[in-house]
């Protein structure tokens, strides 16, 4: 936090730029079935919040999902985003305006990664000094630098890193509306975990509205601001914080698909950065190693953390490294325990353990050092929050047609997201 | 057999040009005819089957058999020596460009539909470009196969090396008679060699690096 550089690669942030999407009594039947695979939904979608659709598979979620940007054509209904009407416009010029993730990215295997992220802007007519900014301004913003990474192809990347551009892809002509199609679905657990984080982080950047699939309910808590349930034929089953479907689970259908550790869940529905991080000593490579002993001798810590120009965290120097070392040394340790600050407490510990460290380093925008946080902190916040559970606030309108509206809308006092 | 190129040097090497001319006309073609055939049936599997089935019996057809048939309405000359030549060189390009587009990804396909490409779009910037090596592989066949073809065309008084081999078959055992078959054998398969050699650059110049193998 205490570098001044930080501040000038940041975007201003505080806008919300989403679109609001109300989906009223879409139905999608596909010839030669009964039953319809989406019945007479109604769904709003608020602006700038995340919404995650969950179910068993095959229950739907998926078909919605494409029929807000009408790949998937809705037999009947209407979808309207930001109060116009798109059901009948052009599907093509519809879908420029909405950014598209898939699993694994879906990257186009023949063009590099700045091509890529250019396609959109491209189709829109802009200038090509234009597109080039905007390259370069989306990868610093999913953490891939655009010197190394511009002209990569995308069998060069790793799983995690061609996620990161199917995300930069998609935000590349400032869409309002995301949708995303069980985007970690290909990557291993601890890559998943950061590229949550980092969609958070960006969230908090461009405050877009995103709608996303995912059979991960652990990763629906994390992630969305709201929860969809679906079951079969997108019959809605709870549409809620995830708070609320945690603590009032509408039917049993929610309640066995929440799995039966929701104690611990609350490990999930809070987030690091509303616990208190630790300060510690932080250095840039090239500084006098026994200056920084005396500095973290004098703060009594146990280690230094070496940041970037940028503010990146590097490595962490234990007090016998110090002292071996005459200046720090700059190169990055691939085993550092990093999390984001929007991780949640589960992955904050999950981190820790995997790590075999009692601490980790939060990270916050563009993997900018934020502090500490420890195994104590992470107790001693599990037993406030179970301690202050049950906060009721309004939740966003979803039924399906026939259904009796049982949406209670009660305004509480506060609401469980923060900023 | 030295006497004999060292006299017809000039002969020989026009014939050899325009038989690699021949069928490279042909050749370029073939694959417009079969990279279109290929994008329109490619996603019905019906069609799909149907022109991979004509593109195995077709190679079936002897080319000798296909250019008799055609001299009754054409007559003698280069146009029948075309749509031989052309025929041949089409099916392997079929084959492949319709495997090459049906083994895109789907998620790829999709993902460009995402982004709002329009299905023509899609085609042109995504799926060609991506089945591209493998539709040029079947050019690469093709080439190969053809050049064989194209001197069998010269029965019908078609350009090219084929009728250094057919004069000196018709006079066997008659002055000059072997070397004459032997220059054009010899000059096509030299020919086959270049054109290969070509087709490879062609390749490495037009295959993205990311999709290269």
């Amino acid at each position: 936090m205490s570098d001044p550089k930080i501040s000038s690669t940041s975007e201003p942030s505080g806008n919300v730029t989403g679109a609001s999407i109300m989906l009223e009594e879409v139905t999608k039947t596909y010839p030669g079935q009964k039953k319809s695979a989406v019945g007479g939904l109604t769904l709003e979608i608020p602006a700038g919040s995340i919404v995650m659709f969950v179910g068993p598979s095959g229950c739907g979620k998926t078909t919605t999902l494409k029929m807000i940007n009408r790949l998937i054509e809705p037999t009947s209904g209407q979808i309207v985003i930001n109060g116009e009407d798109v059901t009948g416009m052009n599907g093509d010029e519809l879908r420029r305006r909405i950014g598209y993730v898939i699993q694994a990215g879906g990257l186009f295997p023949h063009m590099t990664v700045a091509t890529n992220i250019a396609m959109v802007p491209k189709m829109l007519g802009w200038s090509k000094e234009k597109i080039a900014a905007r390259v370069d301004e989306l990868l610093e913003l999913v953490s891939l630098d655009p010197e190394l990474y511009r002209d990569r192809f995308p069998k060069e990347l790793s799983g995690g890193q061609q996620q990161r551009v199917g995300v930069a892809r998609a935000l590349a002509a400032d869409p309002p509306v995301l949708l995303m199609d069980e985007p970690f679905g290909a990557v291993d657990p601890i890559t998943r975990q950061r590229l949550q984080d980092e969609l958070l982080n960006i969230q908090s950047e461009v405050q877009k509205t995103i709608v996303c699939v995912t059979h991960d309910f652990d990763e629906a808590v994390k992630l969305g601001d709201w929860i969809a349930i679906f079951n079969e034929g997108a019959q809605l089953e709870q549409y809620d914080s995830p708070e609320r479907i945690l603590a009032n689970p509408a039917s049993e259908f929610v309640e066995n698909f929440i799995g039966s550790g929701a104690g611990l869940k609350q490990l999930t529905l809070t987030r690091v950065n509303e616990v208190e991080l630790l300060g510690t000593v932080t250095t840039t490579p090239g500084k006098r190693a026994s200056d920084v002993l005396s500095q973290i001798q004098g703060a009594g810590r146990k280690f230094a953390v070496v940041l970037d120009s940028r503010g990146r965290p590097l490595r962490r120097l234990d007090r016998r490294q110090l002292s071996r070392a005459e200046i720090i040394e700059g190169t990055y340790d691939p085993d550092l325990p990093v999390v984001g600050e929007q991780a949640t407490l589960n992955d904050a510990l999950d981190t820790m353990l995997v790590a075999s460290a009692e601490s980790a380093i939060v990270t916050g925008p563009r993997d900018v050092f934020k502090g500490l946080i420890t195994v104590q902190t992470v107790m001693e916040a599990i037993a406030a929050a179970n301690a202050s559970m049950d906060q009721d606030h309004e939740a966003p309108v979803g039924l399906n047609s026939g259904a009796i509206n049982v949406v209670d809308i009660e305004q509480g006092s506060s609401s469980g997201e923060s900023a | 057999m030295g006497d004999f190129i060292g006299e017809r040097y000039r002969q020989i090497l026009f014939a050899s040009w325009q038989h690699f001319s021949l069928v490279v006309q042909c050749l370029i073609l073939a694959t417009v005819i079969a990279v279109l055939i290929a994008v329109l049936v490619y996603r019905n599997k019906t069609l799909a089957g149907i022109a991979n089935s004509i593109s195995a019996v077709g190679l079936t057809v002897p080319s000798f058999a296909l250019i008799g048939l055609l001299i009754v309405p054409f007559g003698f000359g280069v146009t029948p020596a075309v749509i031989v030549v052309t025929f041949f060189a089409a099916l392997p390009i079929l084959r492949n460009a319709i495997v090459g587009l049906n083994n895109i990804e789907p998620t790829v396909v999709e993902s460009a539909r995402g982004i709002g490409m329009s299905r023509f779009k899609t085609l042109f910037a995504v799926e060609i470009p991506i089945a591209w090596p493998v539709i040029l592989t079947g050019v690469r066949i093709s080439a190969q196969m053809v050049m064989g073809v194209a001197a069998v065309v010269a029965f019908a008084l078609g350009p090219g090396l084929g009728g250094f081999i057919f004069s000196g078959l018709s006079r066997l055992g008659g002055a000059n008679s072997l070397e004459s078959v032997v220059t054009g054998v010899v000059g096509v398969v030299i020919l086959a060699l270049i054109l290969d050699l070509i087709l490879l650059g062609i390749g490495r110049l037009t295959t993205p690096r990311g999709i290269r193998v």
